[in-house]
């Protein structure tokens, strides 16, 4: 089994031509190919043991009970959903506000160069502590995250189906909803998957499965920052 | 940089490591101590593969390049540690062994990856910087984990007093990245230390200051009870020390601290050289009583009286070998510990699967002050220096033995020369017992005249890995 399954890279092609699509408010199309995206993403990093699962699995073996994973994985989303959602709403709210070109330019540079941020820095996200809080979980989850720039990936989906330079108040609110369920059914999509991982490698795989499938996302994930800013440059 | 997948020597929990492959090389300190010409402290490469047509012999060298070191303990980069949830980072390399230099306070980073038979230093930090970066001086024990690497020291960066303590090192850069201690309450005095993970908690034992120390044991400071003799806990997360355990001003010299590798518990062991009472040796259980930490003797090893003519000067006055336990080591499924009895010569074996209540399930003899012990495969030839620094295999079935303790008192307890040896038992891990290899014996002029002290086995050992799961 590979831990990777190519939900973020697959994704990528989609958004390019939403960017191309026009209109007031997203479409019907448009909207569902950014929830997609969404889904997709947050397929990702839930299966991502660095961001989630693999801390609520655990708990799990300290407290030698399955309860104990769903409960740390609620506080985990919620974390990675603080994250996300204000990365979401200020997307939108820019690609409503500002002419598609200076969108397609600022958000080519932001993925490009977080994206190669993420590939050369030689340290990786530290946190010291084992025994959290509810809350605790939640903070560490949104750092680790905002660090991984979770909710940036986002960005190129939202952008490309916001309306542009056209009626403004109307694309804003009907771009915002959009935004605020992409990042929603993100974190679900975040917390379903990561708990059912969670739960497999705790009453079926075992931890051994770390040893071989624990493939490094991080460096997945930074190629495809890369990627994707690259697309939308194009796009 | 980062590799694709997870370093193949991590392993999530102690079960795991147990299955993992048996070693094939040892790495051993080894380090001048003014005898002869001068020459340089290195690491020396022993093949530990029985099937190898060259097993037991020193295969390859590292040499340091200055002189007067003093190799003693060294450490991993990085270990299964990686692996823990909070902070995973399972695609670093376990690829270099940090070699301290216990008198210099230089630090050497040694590839051991690229051509494990002949490592290669990839990295110095000079004492000037490494003290200046830290506040301390003498490094002593490393250990890897959440914030990088860990090492303690014996004294402050200045002079050859205290306080000694940890300093953290970026597991990346190999920088020097300061004190870790933000509020060390009452400790003072710093040896070794490790940690329950997965309970925030670390555990720091006591020996003395440099000055305490680097002239030998100081009998008056001995008798006088100066030497460590408590244990600290601190919040791994908060830096800050949060109890001390002082086992009584007897007990002297509260040496090698090992936690039970199983995260889901809260004990472990520490050895004890010497009880100015009686001169025995003991082993305590450190462990959890509601908020607070206890510890309690579990076992004592009596002094083993002696005819005088027959001891060191420093030991003539009691008429009696003490039995000096300078290394203990837990085994990864924390079943067995092994005790090592410095001026005995006695290797212990005791089965600590109820912790409080050890059974003594094997022992063996080699070397010692007075018994001078012969290894099977030498019968005619006594030895010196006595069983010291224990490593065991990930799987437990092998054990390894070097015989110094500590330049300068090596020459007190042994006047007329340590010599250099490594011993291997193979270990019934069903029922105890211990069996000398009769194979296995480096030593004399295979350690190239040098001492020979700490062991740390290709792909981790007991001593070496942390982990987060169980």
């Amino acid at each position: 089994m590979s831990l990777l399954d190519g939900s973020a890279l697959a994704a990528l092609p989609a958004h390019a031509q939403l960017l191309l699509a026009h209109g007031d408010v997203p479409t019907g199309g448009a909207r569902t190919g950014v929830l997609l995206a969404a889904i997709g993403l947050g397929a990702f990093h839930g299966l991502n043991p660095g961001m989630g699962w693999l801390f609520a699995t655990s708990f799990g073996l300290q407290e030698r009970n399955r309860a104990a994973i769903v409960r740390s994985m609620l506080p985990i989303a919620v974390g990675h959903e603080l994250s996300v959602l204000p990365v979401a709403v200020a997307t939108a709210v820019f690609a409503s506000q500002a002419t598609r070109a200076v969108v397609v330019g600022v958000l080519a540079v932001l993925l490009v160069g977080f994206g190669t941020y993420l590939l050369l820095r030689r340290r990786h996200f530290r946190w010291v502590g084992m025994r959290l809080s509810a809350r605790q979980l939640a903070w560490w989850s949104f750092l680790m995250s905002t660090a991984t720039g979770a909710g940036l990936m986002l960005a190129p989906f939202i952008a490309g189906g916001s309306g542009g330079d056209h009626v403004l108040e109307h694309a804003l609110s009907g771009s915002l909803w959009t935004a605020v369920l992409a990042a929603i059914v993100h974190g679900l999509s975040m917390l379903v998957v990561a708990t059912t991982v969670a739960l497999a490698v705790y009453s079926i795989f075992g931890l051994r499965i770390l040893r071989t499938a624990w493939v490094n996302m991080d460096r997945i994930w930074a190629i495809a920052f890369i990627g994707a800013g690259v697309f939308v440059w194009l796009g | 940089m980062t590799t694709w997948k997870p370093d193949p020597t991590f392993y999530p929990s102690p079960g795991l490591a147990m299955e993992g492959p048996t070693e094939d090389l040892a790495y051993v300190a080894s380090f001048w101590r003014d005898e002869g010409e001068p020459q340089k402290d290195a690491l020396a490469v022993v093949d530990v593969d029985p099937a190898s047509d060259r097993y037991g012999s020193v295969v390859g060298w590292c040499e340091m390049p200055n002189v007067g070191d003093e190799l003693h303990h060294h450490g991993w980069n990085a270990c299964s540690s990686a692996l823990c949830p909070n902070n995973p980072h399972p695609h670093v390399e376990r690829r270099y062994l940090l070699m301290m230099g216990l008198r210099s306070s230089r630090i050497h980073f040694v590839d051991v990856k690229s051509d494990p038979r002949n490592p290669t230093i990839a990295k110095i930090i000079e004492p000037e910087d490494y003290k200046k970066a830290s506040g301390y001086s003498r490094p002593h024990t490393a250990h890897c984990g959440p914030e990088g690497i860990y090492v303690t020291n014996l004294g402050t960066a200045e002079g050859d007093e205290g306080p000694g303590g940890i300093a953290l090192l970026d597991h990346d850069t190999f920088q020097v990245k300061g004190q870790w201690e933000k509020d060390r309450g009452s400790q003072y005095l710093a040896y070794d230390f490790w940690w329950h993970l997965n309970r925030d908690v670390m555990v720091t034992s006591e020996w003395g200051t440099p000055s305490m120390i680097e002239n030998g044991v100081n009998p008056e400071l001995l008798l006088a009870n100066k030497y460590g003799h408590k244990i600290h806990f601190f919040d791994l997360r908060t830096r800050k020390h949060l109890q001390e355990v002082d086992l009584g001003a007897q007990h002297q010299m509260a040496l090698e601290l090992r936690p039970s590798h199983d995260p889901n518990k809260e004990y472990g062991f520490l050895g004890v050289v010497i009880s100015t009472e009686d001169l025995s040796g003991s082993i305590w259980c450190w462990y959890k009583d509601g908020d607070e930490f206890k510890a309690r003797k579990i076992f004592t090893v009596p002094a083993e009286p002696a005819d005088p003519d027959l001891l060191p000067p420093a030991l003539k006055p009691f008429g009696a070998v003490p039995p000096l336990i300078t290394d203990i080591d837990l085994s990864v499924d924390d079943k067995f510990l092994y005790v090592s009895c410095f001026g005995t010569g006695e290797a212990i074996q005791l089965d600590v699967t109820d912790p409080f209540n050890p059974v003594k399930t094997g022992s063996l003899r080699c070397g010692g002050i007075v018994s001078k012990a012969a290894h099977p495969s030498q019968p005619d030839e006594p030895l010196a220096g006595a069983p010291q620094m224990v490593e065991i295999s990930r799987d437990g079935k092998r054990v390894y033995w070097t015989n110094s303790l500590y330049g300068a008192w090596d020459d007190q307890f042994y006047p007329d020369g340590v010599g250099a040896w490594m011993i291997k038992a193979d270990i019934d891990t069903e029922n105890g017992g211990m069996s000398l290899d009769e194979r296995f014996f480096p030593h004399g002029a295979d350690f190239r005249g040098n001492r020979v002290h700490q062991t740390h086995l290709g792909g981790g050992d007991a001593s070496s890995d942390s982990y987060c799961f169980s």
